[in-house]
């Protein structure tokens, strides 16, 4: 195996796009060090992205949303008071990824490339609508967070390209996000169903909304039908109803170890319920 | 065996001192299996099979062993052949014959210059299979079309006609149960289920072996036997006990799982075709889930009948155990005696059956057996007391067993503590906590039997008046400490004066393991004796000196005193004195004692637990958690909770979410801690303990063995717990979420 | 294959080595530097056997190359007892905190952590932050409370000192 230090992201693209082999990006290194040492994969190449100026850092961006850096792991984000105010329930998912030991080195860009649809950063991310910008031997890219995922383990991303930063939009007035997964035990486990909410009120009124099921289909889902039973309401018991029926109605997953078809699909409802609560109170200004 | 010197009013023994290895393990410094080394040391890995079942038609290994740095191969071709019985299993775990019996079973095993290397060289060797039809589940196993995986498996036991995968019957009991049944006000019957879990030391199995041309050998292996390791690795490997020399390391855990051998011969067998270089072997998380002593999994029918006073008429019970692919390694010879063991009940019958499945060897777990068999007699305990509106502690106080009650086994129970732990729950403040909704509160009881066996121990006074005592059962969470208290209380000397060493094959007889609760108990027991064998010569060398008798020369508070008054005058001659003048009143000053301990005392335990399930997806948060057990004498109080705490731990993570998952294909699905999941910090609430100290006549302390109880009560505790909570009672562990809230949802459906 | 030539800090000492670039940095504390008090529990980022800080983050250093660690400082447990035992150190041993003590290393290490960052944690906050280092023989009780005890006698001294 090789291991590559490149000093920019056209150099990394460069050495990525030349590599015959197998070839694997470094961030933070918790999925393909345990992929490496399960003997899923033998990269190659192996391309440490650490080593590029900027990688580890949090910027405002000029349209008041927030440029992260592809290395910035869990732990830095979630000390980083601002970024936590705009957008609690990226972080909060990104935060609920592995252990206190894991937070210290995982990134938002390796859980989203890893692929799975149990992600727990993903549904956030794709809720809040933010953007990544995708670095290739051509030149780069902005493209959806939800345009990343192809499948389990697979993105859309070509040969060479890598991404080099995760945007976040504006937060903007009266609006708020959370994540909520299921998983058996308190921590340490893959999302059985995560469900990720984002909206915006006017007044009482649910005025946009952006809802990301987990865990429930091949690759993280953004639900319309989840959105549209939301927006125009003010979230009563009716709404949150026909949200919860919607979440059900959008999950297609499979039964497996970690859980059966059936209940993933009825705490798909129950999860889209409780974060869009939670969402509402954010987007109030309450606690929560 | 008893011993009517039972002794009491202590100076050192349920005291909380230091315990001698902590400064080492807190430090980093305690050498653990996988921290040996030795110049010239190769390195190894293992290729596993694939396959639940296989016909092993070709191992090539020459690409391997072309590769630079990779010194030797070992498959079945390299072991002795002509065993029997239980050695030719332990052989045929250790590296496979004709046929991969379990995904996970060794195949073959390489030693190279660096563990990357050995990782290497394994992949590349090329082994053939022919898969043949598995099966993996215990009731599976015994359906008409089933495959039979050892043909002739069954031992005189099993009657005509049955399955042939079953390897085992048993079956006893006593009174009439159809008359029994035929008293009962309400009697019930339902089949109970639990998978198999592991014992989940977080400590991998590690082993260095060296192997010399002239069959001696030496083995530094992280084990709770390395009496059990020595003789088992020279039956595997065809060599003579004495030729080889264990040392154990110390023990990353092993709840019964390090009781037997794995990989262990292989660093040998390597090291020899090596020529003679030592070899280190460690395995992965992934190696230990696959291939290493999980428990069985069961499937258990019971019938019981009570009246609406709640007395206990009759009981039945017909439990089905797998213990994977080898025959004996299933606890059905534990489980049916546990069954009703906590009750005295006036007729019952057990019957059970051990079956074959692709599936790795089993090994001990934690009161192998008693956890499966309280989780189906205890549920339905809970279940008939539920219906009938009793309270499960009354009616337990009603039916369980007591001071020479006939044990449901055979024996007569001597003096037990089984009531006490009831009443001291009853006690307890949790147990008349008010629960909220959603909330319920479950109770049970459990039994383990502990064990004595073959024990040896030595104790030698150092000029300095200090004692060194050498014992064989390995330290896994504290006997050091315990042993040293029981050694300073009967030497009359401080804790600080004593240390406790476990010492290698070489230094002692034969000694037992680590299990069946045995350490505290039986070397404990064993270095008393040995202390009272030096304090006897020690009265002597006194009353040498002294010119008396030596039976007018009494041991009290570390010293030699006249024993009375027409013994003569002498002044205390102390054993500092005594072990400074010894070389020349005598010689050296020991004790040593080998014995096959006895007079173990069976220990009962009684849990409380409070739970919470979120109605809408069926997830279970333990609120509060109550232990009360009898430890006969806690001789260190802080190790006796850390043993009750553990097993609670232990049996909430086989009650709420550890299970072997296994696919269609008969592979493991979960074999890392990310889907084997034992419970976590924050899983957990504080686990509060009662001790309740009802003296073993069979110790000079009055110890029981306390480790294994622990884990019993904690399954039927937390499903009788959920089924307060929601109505929904779960007769197949796991109680997890979506089983939890598919019977939440049966249950509102009606 | 080619190894890379390491240089870092290891518990104050300058350290360097060759890696085969696939070694974890596990796996150079303990077979390059002879530093075997972090433990190999998984290997996976499950158990926090392996726990050591990197320049301050608290890291399982089975999920990192010993490659990245160029440059780095890098503390475990051989080096947590500085001027005598570190008082998480006592009351481990005090509190019978540990029964085999083969995860103890790595839950010193990530408590030494959570009481540089929190210095004095809610029992949630401590179940949480050790959530990722597993223990089988205590059911974690009274690790968490030593824990706290430590937690109480450093805020008391550090009291004292100011």
């Amino acid at each position: 195996m090789r291991y590559h230090t490149p000093t920019s992201f056209s150099d990394a693209a460069a050495i990525a796009a030349a590599s015959s082999g197998t070839l694997r990006f470094l961030a933070g290194g918790t999925d393909v060090l345990v992929q490496m040492r399960a003997g899923m994969v033998q990269p190659d190449d192996l391309i440490d992205l650490k080593h590029i100026p900027g990688v580890d850092r949090i910027e405002r961006t000029a349209e008041g949303g927030w440029k992260i850096g592809i290395a910035v792991p869990g732990i830095v984000l979630g000390g980083h008071a601002e970024l936590v105010r705009d957008w609690p329930g990226v972080v909060e998912g990104m935060n609920l990824v592995g252990s206190t030991q894991v937070q210290g080195r995982a990134t938002l860009a390796g859980n989203l490339c890893n692929g799975s649809p149990a992600a727990d950063s993903v549904p956030g991310l794709i809720a809040a609508g933010a953007t990544v910008t995708v670095t290739g031997p051509n030149g780069s890219r902005e493209i959806p967070v939800e345009a990343v995922p192809a499948g389990p383990g697979k993105t859309n991303l070509a040969r060479g390209e890598l991404i080099s930063a995760i945007t976040l939009p504006p937060r903007g007035k009266n609006g708020g996000d959370a994540y909520l997964r299921f998983i058996p035990r308190t921590e340490m486990d893959i999302a059985v169903v995560g469900c990720a909410v984002n909206l915006r009120l006017d007044g009482d009124k649910v005025v946009e909304a952006r809802v990301a099921l987990g865990a429930v289909a091949p690759t993280v889902l953004l639900s319309e039908a989840c959105a549209k039973a939301i927006i125009g309401t003010t979230l009563d018991d009716a709404a949150l109803a026909a949200l919860a029926k919607a979440a059900e109605g959008e999950a297609k997953p499979i039964s497996d170890k970690r859980g059966t078809k059936e209940f993933r699909i009825e705490v798909a409802g129950v999860l889209a319920r409780r974060a869009a609560k939670i969402a509402y109170d954010r987007a109030k200004g309450m606690k929560a | 065996m008893a011993r009517d010197d039972v002794k009491t009013g202590y100076k050192y023994v349920g005291t909380r001192p230091n315990r001698p290895d902590g400064l080492d393990k807190v430090t980093g410094r305690a050498r653990y299996g996988a921290d040996f080394s030795l110049p010239g040391m190769l390195h190894a890995a293992v290729v596993r099979s694939p396959h639940a079942h296989a016909r092993i038609v070709r191992i090539d290994a020459s690409k391997a062993l072309a590769l630079e740095g990779v010194k030797a191969v070992v498959t079945r071709a390299d072991l002795p052949t002509g065993l029997t019985g239980e050695d030719l299993n332990l052989q045929d775990n250790t590296l496979a014959g004709d046929r991969a019996l379990y995904d996970g079973h060794a195949v073959a095993a390489v030693a190279a210059t660096s563990p990357l290397l050995a990782q290497d060289a394994a992949r590349l060797i090329e082994v053939e299979y022919e898969v043949l039809p598995h099966v993996t589940d215990v009731d599976a196993a015994i359906a008409p079309d089933a495959p039979v995986i050892r043909p002739g498996v069954a031992d005189y036991s099993v009657p005509e006609g049955m399955h042939g995968n079953v390897a085992r019957y048993m079956e006893f009991g006593h009174g009439d149960v159809e008359a029994g049944f035929a008293a009962a006000d309400v009697v019930r019957e339902h089949t109970y289920r639990t998978e198999a879990t592991h014992q989940g030391y977080i400590e991998p199995h590690a082993a260095v072996g060296q192997l010399g041309e002239d069959g001696r050998g030496e083995m530094w292996v992280c084990t709770q036997g390395h009496w059990y390791i020595r003789r088992m690795c020279s039956a595997v490997l065809g060599i003579e006990a004495a030729n080889l020399r264990v040392t154990p390391s110390e023990i990353g855990g092993g709840f019964g799982g390090k009781t037997t051998i794995f990989m262990e011969p292989l660093t040998l067998a390597l090291s020899k075709k090596a020529g003679g270089r030592p070899v280190k072997l460690v395995m992965s998380r992934s190696e230990v889930l696959r291939a290493t002593g999980p428990t069985a999994s069961a499937s258990m029918d019971v019938k019981i009948g009570m009246k609406r006073d709640g007395t206990i008429t009759a009981g039945q019970v017909y439990f089905r155990m797998q213990g994977g692919a080898f025959p004996g390694m299933s606890p059905i010879g534990e489980a049916l005696p546990c069954a009703f063991a906590c009750y005295d009940i006036p007729a019952l019958k057990h019957e059970g059956i051990e079956i074959i499945t692709n599936r790795p060897k089993a090994a001990a777990y934690r009161a192998p057996g008693s956890p499966m068999a309280a989780f189906a007699v205890e549920s339905m305990i809970d279940e008939l007391c539920r219906e009938l509106g009793l309270d499960p502690i009354e009616v337990r106080l009603k039916n369980g067993a007591r001071n020479g009650s006939k044990s449901s086994y055979g024996p007569v129970y001597d003096v037990i503590g089984l009531q006490e732990t009831l009443e001291a729950a009853k006690a307890h403040p949790n147990y008349s906590i008010p629960l909220g909704p959603n909330q319920g509160r479950g109770v049970a009881s459990g039994f383990w039997f502990n064990h004595g066996g073959e024990t040896s121990v030595s104790l030698a006074i150092g000029e300095d008046g200090t004692a060194t005592v050498s014992i064989g059962t390995p330290d896994i969470g504290g006997s050091r400490a315990s042993i040293g208290l029981m050694v300073a209380e009967t030497l009359g000397i401080p804790y600080e004066d004593v240390r406790v060493n476990v010492v290698e094959t070489g230094a002692l007889g034969v000694n037992e393991p680590t299990h069946g609760s045995r350490a505290t108990f039986a070397s404990g027991k064993a270095a008393v004796i040995a202390a009272e064998a030096a304090i006897r010569e020690m009265c002597k060398r006194a009353a040498a000196e002294w010119g008396i008798d030596a039976d007018a020369v009494e041991w009290k508070d570390g010293a030699a005193h006249p024993a009375g008054p027409n013994a003569g005058k002498f002044p205390p001659m102390t054993i500092g004195e005594i072990g400074a003048k010894m070389g020349s009143t005598g010689g050296p000053i020991s004790g040593h004692h080998e014995v096959t301990a006895g007079g173990y005392g069976a220990s009962f335990g009684t849990h409380v637990v409070d739970v919470e399930v979120d109605p809408e997806t069926g997830r279970t948060t333990v609120l509060r958690y109550l232990v009360v057990q009898d430890a006969g004498t806690a001789i260190h109080p802080a190790y006796v909770e850390g043993q009750y705490q553990g097993g609670a731990a232990q049996g909430i993570g086989w009650a709420l979410n550890e299970e072997y998952i296994y696919g269609p294909d008969g592979r493991l699905q979960n074999p890392v801690f990310l889907d084997y999941r034992i419970p976590v910090a924050s899983d957990l609430p504080m686990i509060d303990t009662v001790i309740v100290e009802v003296p073993n006549p069979g110790h000079p302390y009055g110890v029981r063995g306390v480790g294994e109880t622990g884990i019993t009560p904690p399954l039927p505790a937390i499903a009788s717990a959920i089924a307060g909570a929601t109505g929904a009672r779960i007769r197949s562990l796991p109680c997890s979420p979506p089983k939890v809230l598919a019977a939440i949802k049966a249950l509102k459906k009606g | 294959m080619s190894r890379i030539h390491v240089t870092a800090t290891v518990n104050g000492d300058p350290v360097e080595f060759l890696a085969d670039p696939r070694e974890t940095l596990l796996d150079a504390l303990r077979n390059h530097l002879d530093l075997t008090g972090t433990k190999e529990g998984c290997g996976t980022g499950d158990c926090g056997a392996c726990s050591v800080t990197v320049d301050g983050t608290l890291v399982c250093s089975c999920l990192m190359l010993a490659a990245e660690a160029n440059g780095k400082r890098v503390e475990t447990i051989e080096g947590m007892a500085r001027d005598g035992l570190h008082p998480l150190q006592r009351k481990f041993i005090e509190h019978a905190a540990l029964q085999c003590g083969f995860c103890t290393p790595g839950i010193l290490v990530a408590a030494k952590a959570l009481l540089e960052r929190n210095p004095d944690p809610s029992e949630t906050e401590i179940r949480y932050w050790l959530a990722g280092n597993l223990c089988r023989c205590t059911g974690y009780d009274k690790i968490i409370r030593a824990v706290q005890d430590a937690a109480a006698e450093m805020r008391q001294d550090h009291r004292g000192a100011a």
